[in-house]
């Protein structure tokens, strides 16, 4: 198969639905996934402000939604995706199960960044009265900023392996491409072109991740 | 006593719940400290000291009694009125706890912008401050470019940045070499007499309450063992872990039982050289002294004087090279000839 102007023209829209489909569910994900997150660590029984019976049913809200795969998920919320953006095609409603998906996911992500806070700086914090907001904002976040940087990177990506699964229900970008073109239509060479552009949009993401995490990481050097 | 103490600690006990059930941590402590003085609290580890100084700024809520500060109970007080009581209390570590992610002058400008003071006023302060303990030409730094001891210097900075009237240090000096450990020391104090903050030094080294503290007070197994001036404690600790921290290792008790018997003659050496002390100290071993007849006749000791050797043949050897090299004359003796 020749690459005419019209394949590499459809590459190409391919390549921008899925950067838009993955940058805004990533952001919106952040959005919910970083109050998600510090609250998950704040009301831990040994956490800043210990509520358990909160921690624990937001625990297990995240838990169940992050047990559902991915797929079966896309096809559940197809009505509640409808509802809120007036269509189940196209990248803008792939926009939706992205978020139900990754914002739990990048709750525990944070999570997980938070609690590697030295618990003595907390300690210090508390010693010179700071409250609960002062320690979320200028402790727990800024002292785990390398951290989230390289679960952000994490994050996206598996948020692009998540939206190019939507191909699967017509959510375009370059998962689209793929299943209609290599996978029906037994283009081998269109699947693997497709395949190699998602592989160098992670590797962009991985790196650009882990770089600035260094960058701005002030315990080394 | 004419002046309300600065803290008050009245019957104050403390309880975790662990996995493994109740500890006991603390257990009745009354404790007053006054204003100005640097009171030390000593113990081994595991003794409660470190969960009583954090009783003092309620990061540990006690179980039972209250804490003072100036007169007001912080049991009494609102959770948002101990944030504001604590600002009057500095604290530093024995990890310095100083935040990775900012530089040394803003780590400084911290508890500045805690307590909301204008940005520009905290910078001028943190800089003075770094000026007071020798590091304003680090400010740009980050925690992890300084050794240990600059660290705890910009912690101190860091802590007494609000002015607070009350300064407790947590092993402030456990993790630091004897030398900085000096000069460290030596900034608390000269901060306590320049600013008046009364110091509360945690420690497990007596070196440091000797070097520092005004009073002091042994804390074992969740009790106050003894308290008082560091002096009066010193010359005549009272309770056994008080002889034990302070007298540590001098109190040895050796068996002798039958052991070999030497005899040293004075034979005109200078009466001003302790001969047998020297040696005790310099060997760090015992001897028994089972007889002695000496004499200083116009400034030269003469006499003799039978001491009795260590058991261990190793320790015995090492006596008697040094009364060989220090060039004492003595001599083997066999049992019941002197």
């Amino acid at each position: 198969m020749s690459f005419d102007q019209a394949t590499v023209n459809m590459i190409m829209v391919g390549i921008w639905e899925t950067i838009y489909m993955v940058f805004v569910s990533s952001a919106i994900s952040y959005l919910l996934g970083i109050p998600l997150g510090i609250i998950l660590v704040v009301t831990d029984k040994k956490g800043i402000h210990p509520i358990p019976v909160l921690n624990a049913v937001l625990g297990i809200i995240i838990n169940l939604l992050r047990s559902v795969p991915f797929l079966i998920l896309l096809v559940a919320v197809l009505p509640f995706t409808r509802m809120v953006v007036g269509t189940t095609l196209g990248a803008r409603a792939v926009i939706v199960p992205l978020v139900i998906a990754a914002a739990p996911y990048v709750a525990r992500m944070v999570e997980s960044s938070l609690k590697e806070v030295d618990a003595g700086v907390i300690e210090a914090a508390k010693s010179m009265g700071a409250d609960t907001l002062q320690i979320v904002w200028k402790v727990l976040l800024p002292e785990s900023r390398p951290s989230l940087l390289i679960g952000a990177a994490i994050s996206i990506t598996t948020i692009l392996g998540y939206s190019a699964m939507a191909g699967f229900v017509g959510g375009g970008g370059l998962g689209t491409i793929a299943i209609n073109y290599g996978y029906y239509r037994y283009q081998t060479d269109m699947m693997l072109i497709t395949v190699a552009i998602l592989v160098i949009i992670v590797q962009i993401i991985q790196e650009a991740g882990m770089r600035m995490s260094k960058a701005g990481d002030r315990r080394i050097r | 006593m004419s002046e309300e103490p600065i803290i008050r600690i009245e019957h104050l006990s403390k309880i975790f719940d662990t996995a493994n059930g109740k500890v006991k941590a603390l257990e009745d402590i009354n404790l007053s400290i006054e204003k100005g003085e640097i009171f030390g609290i000593i113990g081994l580890s595991g003794a409660g000291k470190s969960t009583l100084v954090r009783c003092i700024n309620y990061l540990e809520i006690p179980t039972a009694g209250e804490v003072f500060f100036e007169g007001r109970s912080l049991k009494s007080m609102s959770e948002k009125e101990q944030r504001k009581t604590r600002q009057s209390m500095g604290m530093i570590f024995q990890q310095f706890n100083l935040l990775a992610q900012r530089n040394v002058v803003r780590n400084v400008c911290f508890p500045l912008e805690i307590a909301g003071v204008d940005k520009n006023a905290a910078r001028k302060r943190a800089e003075e401050l770094l000026e007071l303990v020798g590091l304003k030409d680090r400010m740009e730094a980050y925690p992890a470019q300084l050794s240990g001891g600059q660290k705890q210097r910009v912690a101190i900075a860091r802590a007494i940045a609000t002015n607070p009237k009350l300064l407790l240090c947590d092993e402030a000096t456990s993790a630091l070499d004897p030398n900085t450990t000096k000069s460290i020391l030596n900034l608390l104090k000269d901060i306590n007499r320049r600013f008046g903050i009364t110091v509360i030094v945690i420690t497990h080294e007596m070196a440091v309450i000797e070097a520092i503290c005004d009073r002091v007070a042994i804390i074992d197994q969740s009790h106050i063992a003894e308290s008082g001036s560091v002096s009066e404690i010193f010359a005549e600790p009272k309770s056994k872990i008080g002889r034990q921290l302070i007298l540590g290792d001098a109190v040895r008790h050796e068996e002798f039982g039958n052991s070999r018997k030497i005899r040293i003659i004075f034979d005109g050496r200078s009466s001003f050289e302790p001969v047998i002390a020297n040696m005790i100290l310099s060997c760090r071993l015992p001897v028994n002294i089972i007889y002695a007849s000496t004499k200083d006749i116009g400034g030269t000791a003469c006499g003799q004087m039978v001491i009795q050797l260590p058991e261990e043949e190793a320790d015995a050897e090492r006596l008697l090279s040094y009364l060989r090299v220090k060039k004492v004359t003595f001599e083997e003796v066999k049992n019941d000839e002197f």
